[in-house]
């Protein structure tokens, strides 16, 4: 059967296209508001932003997480910054320009209507956070400053230090705190949605897991809010908090939910390599960073043996040896290329053997040019005539320790190397993910009354997103679109009378969670979740990761359904259904994250070009960039799951009316 | 290197808990809780209970992971969480102590897995400025000496993981709650309800159950975030001056 997607992206001129919309919307009146419940699954920046909002309008809302503490979301661990079109620093900055960035970073696979209505609220995000006592970093003259990221030409990217995700999920933590004191909000902590319920097709509740007693608990609701995040750890080594997962998504998914381009998956060019087998997981070492580090592998395969075997320092290698290939290959931009550009060149010089630690996997983040000039315009400031070297270094390196402090000090804790007086080694690692499950511009699945929020839907970043993008997307979908667009729905459901967990639509989905769980903990096989998990990982990251072709992809397919049998035939979890077991809901999460591999695996065999975080080899220029096919797939492919078959394609046409298609160049 | 950990072992709240020995092979690159993990898979497959521990983002930032170790909170290195000490501060035939974070504020879960739902509440009771979505002036409206906002940065950089807590003989929760006090009376944005919020966080703050803060500064020293007793001594002020105003 065909599902019809109706983007219902609002007729009009694209700048007037929300202002309009959002003025003639249907609303909730305040007497219906306080009668009509809210679902919210998540408490990152969008889920905690959504729930204190709708809150703050007067509905009743029910908001989840399996944390301990709606403050643990993964969110908190962004490090650089948030985009917003000020235009503060005089610089050229607009909405336009923020809007045209995205779409362009985005490799021409997102919705204008989408990406514009982010660029225009991106200013209020701002305004919200300073008003909830957001500390931003700050120039001398008591107003906000900002630096630039990869991708784009201007500084629009506010910042707090290095953890701006804390500082933001920590104001929109505040914001619900206030709402759950108010009793606007219950919070339910340590508990996991297992299933969505849909009843005559619209999501009416979800079934939970209290993560303490293990008891599967029904929530009923007038509509239910995903707000869940992404699905990075599908590969098993990644930026992502251990505990970041797929299934929220993936359950609405097996209820009908489609999940849109799965295969676009951001590989983060900075972060710190794989050190060994052990690994749980990678550090993401921020964006930020490229201002002022510039990466470099050495021009010599001898240079690159010696720094491997320790008989060469890289700092002591001569400039003129040294390939700063970023430099060299992307004139324009150079070491802030966006990211799928940069962690292409990265795979590219290591390919070529020039990877600089003893796994070849590996470049340098050079900060040794950035301390000799900030060192020589600080002694410029403190009136110290012709500096010596020693203060010059000095100076330098309080400056960049001002800027990137804990980041030099985490890389330093985990690797035992110095980056003021070495350079770092970097190597791309799987860090977002922009596919997710399709919404229209309501933020509305294709189930009725099923709404997907922040970087669990699939709707602003296209095929690749912007450094500083993923907050700003987070806070935008939380605090001022879905308060809104929701209302599209409720607006009809206010003769809605309380749904009840009594329905029969409940208790199926409950026996069904149950029964899932119970054949999970009884298979007492051999290996354990973290032993399967690892094997999908390489599976994903060997077939379908920074580069794909035809035939690697169609053997992970294989691999993969392979795996997953003997997952559900060899998997051992230890201990019981009804108790605190940490290793059930590891168990849980990992059989989705096999069914999503899956699909993300057709999904990128079917996307026969190149596109930002989709690198297909068969599709790229002379030169190796991205080869984007636009005649055959300016689409968005919105997927339908079905447990007998192969996924089922259903495509969004991408319309452009405003911009013109070209091929991304950041030479 | 071989490692004997002493591990503390408690099956649930009600029932009493013991240290139970164990021996695990690991080396200098890995992560404390990689070494933890190496432990429970072979638990795993030797048919016996996993360690419980609380982790998530493992880069020292989510405040969700925190044991003691060897009697202090995160281990021994200075201004770390247990996610961010690695294997090389540890050296072959180590006998290590693990324990969980001990304070009546924060009842034991399962071994090394506590309860610190009692921090979310001392939020709810106060620590937010009361601002509704779409209410906010400009940005740059209010301008913000750098230094306050510094200042205020430095005690908004708490991940709320307890180590206070369980360092302080008293079992206060002071450092914790005068980092939000701090974080948010350092700002015009947030100046405004000092004296309420100060008096809510402090009442809630006394209801969970945490002892009082006899200035040891234990918390100060053993805090991954290097948050500073500073901030308890502005909610003292800030406290003293609301219990003036509601007289």
């Amino acid at each position: 059967m065909s599902i019809k997607l109706d983007s219902k992206v609002p007729e009009g001129e694209l700048s007037q296209k929300w202002m309009n919309y959002r003025s003639k919307m249907p609303l909730v009146a305040p007497n219906n508001k306080r009668r009509i419940e809210i679902i919210v699954v998540g408490t990152g920046l969008a889920g905690a932003s959504a729930a204190a909002t709708l809150g703050e309008l007067g509905y009743k809302v029910k908001c989840f997480t399996f944390h301990d503490s709606p403050r643990r979301a993964h969110s908190i661990a962004a490090q650089g910054g948030i985009n917003a079109a000020k235009n503060y620093q005089n610089d050229g900055d607009s909405v336009y320009r923020l809007f045209y960035d995205t779409i362009k970073g985005g490799d021409y696979r997102s919705r204008e209507a989408n990406v514009h209505r982010l660029a225009e609220v991106s200013t209020d995000i701002i305004d919200q956070c300073v008003a909830q006592g957001v500390p931003f970093a700050r120039e001398y003259g008591g107003l906000l400053a900002n630096r630039s990221f990869g991708g784009v030409q201007v500084s629009r990217t506010f910042y707090a230090r290095g953890q701006t995700g804390q500082q933001l999920l920590l104001g929109a933590y505040q914001a619900l705190s206030r709402q759950i004191a108010s009793g606007a909000v219950q919070m339910y902590n340590r508990h996991e949605m297992h299933d969505l319920v849909v009843i005559d097709g619209k999501a009416r509740g979800i079934i939970v897991r209290n993560l303490l007693t293990g008891k599967l608990e029904r929530f009923a609701a007038h509509c239910v809010v995903l707000a869940s995040g992404g699905y990075g750890n599908v590969y098993y080594l990644s930026t992502n908090a251990m505990g970041s997962n797929v299934s929220a998504s993936w359950r609405a998914v097996k209820r009908g939910a489609l999940m849109a381009n799965p295969c676009y998956t951001q590989i983060h060019p900075t972060c710190i390599p794989v050190s060994g087998d052990y690994q749980s997981k990678l550090t993401l070492m921020s964006e930020s960073l490229r201002n002022d580090g510039r990466v470099w592998v050495p021009k010599e395969m001898s240079d690159v043996e010696a720094i491997r075997n320790g008989s060469l320092r890289p700092e002591d290698l001569p400039e003129e040896k040294r390939d700063y290939y970023l430099e060299r290959r992307y004139p324009a931009f150079g070491n802030l290329v966006p990211r799928d550009v940069a962690s292409r060149a990265a795979k590219a010089a290591c390919d070529e053997g020039k990877g600089v630690n003893k796994s070849g996997l590996a470049v340098f983040l050079d900060f040794a040019d950035a301390i000799e000039r900030y060192g020589k315009s600080e002694a410029l400031k403190n009136g110290i005539k012709n500096p010596d070297k020693a203060t010059i270094t000095k100076l330098g390196e309080g400056v960049v320790e001002a800027k990137y402090g804990n980041l030099f000090e985490m890389y330093e804790k985990i690797t035992g190397e110095n980056p003021y007086k070495t350079p770092m080694m970097i190597y791309p690692a799987v860090h977002y993910t922009m596919g997710g499950l399709w919404v229209d511009y309501n933020l509305e699945t294709n189930v009725s009354g099923l709404f997907a929020l922040g970087e669990c839907n699939f709707s602003d970043h296209g095929a690749n997103r912007l450094g500083a993008s993923a907050l700003m997307q987070g806070l935008a979908d939380g605090y001022f679109v879905i308060p809104y667009t929701i209302g599209t729905f409720l607006s009809k459901e206010i003769r809605t009378p309380a749904i009840s967990t009594d329905h029969p639509a409940f208790a199926s989905a409950e026996n069904e969670t149950r029964a899932r769980l119970e054949k999970l903990i009884n298979i007492k096989g051999k290996q354990t979740v973290e032993a399967f998990h690892r094997k999908l990982g390489l599976i994903m990251w060997e077939y379908c990761g920074m580069s794909r072709n035809a035939e690697g992809l169609k053997k992970a397919k294989k691999l993969l359904q392979d795996l997953r049998a003997e997952y559900w035939s060899d998997v051992l979890v230890p201990g019981e259904i009804d108790e605190f077991n940490p290793e059930l809901d590891k168990a849980f999460r990992v059989a989705d994250f096999m069914e999503l591999g899956e699909m993300m695996v057709e999904d990128a065999l079917n996307r026969e070009e190149s596109c930002g975080g989709h690198f297909r080899e068969e599709y790229q220029t002379e030169d190796g960039e991205a080869l984007r096919r636009d005649d055959e797939f300016t689409y968005v492919a919105a997927w339908e799951w079905n447990d007998n078959t192969d996924s089922i394609l259903h495509k969004e046409p991408l319309v452009f009316e405003n911009v013109e298609l070209k091929t991304r160049s950041y030479k | 290197m071989k490692l004997t950990l002493k591990i503390w072992r408690q099956k649930n709240n009600s029932t009493p808990g013991k240290f139970e020995s164990y021996q695990v092979q690991a080396n200098e690159h890995m992560s404390f809780l990689e070494m933890l993990d190496v432990l429970n898979q072979d638990l795993i497959e030797s048919g016996k209970d996993p360690v419980a521990f609380e982790h998530d983002c493992r880069e020292g930032i989510c405040g969700a992971c925190g044991v003691v170790i060897d009697g202090q909170p995160h281990g021994l290195l200075k201004g770390t969480t247990t996610c961010q000490l690695h294997m090389r501060f540890f050296k072959d035939g180590d006998t290590v102590t693990i324990e969980p974070f001990r304070a009546q504020g924060f009842p034991v879960i399962k071994d090394l897995v506590v309860d610190r739902s009692s921090f979310d509440r001392i939020i709810q009771a106060g620590g937010f400025i009361s601002v509704n979505t779409g209410q906010a002036q400009d940005g740059n409206a209010i301008p913000v000496e750098k230094e306050d906002s510094d200042a205020s940065m430095d005690a908004a950089a708490c991940i709320g993981c307890g180590a206070c807590v369980a360092a302080c003989p008293n079992a206060s929760a002071m450092l914790f709650t005068s980092a939000k006090v701090s974080h948010l009376a350092l700002l015009p944005q947030g100046e405004v309800e000092n004296e309420k919020r100060v008096a809510n966080m402090v009442k809630q703050m006394d209801l969970e159950g945490f002892g009082n803060c006899s200035n040891t500064y234990a918390c100060e020293a053993e805090c991954p975030k290097e948050i500073s007793v500073e901030n308890i001594a502005r909610l003292n002020r800030l406290y003293f001056k609301s219990s003036l105003a509601s007289e």
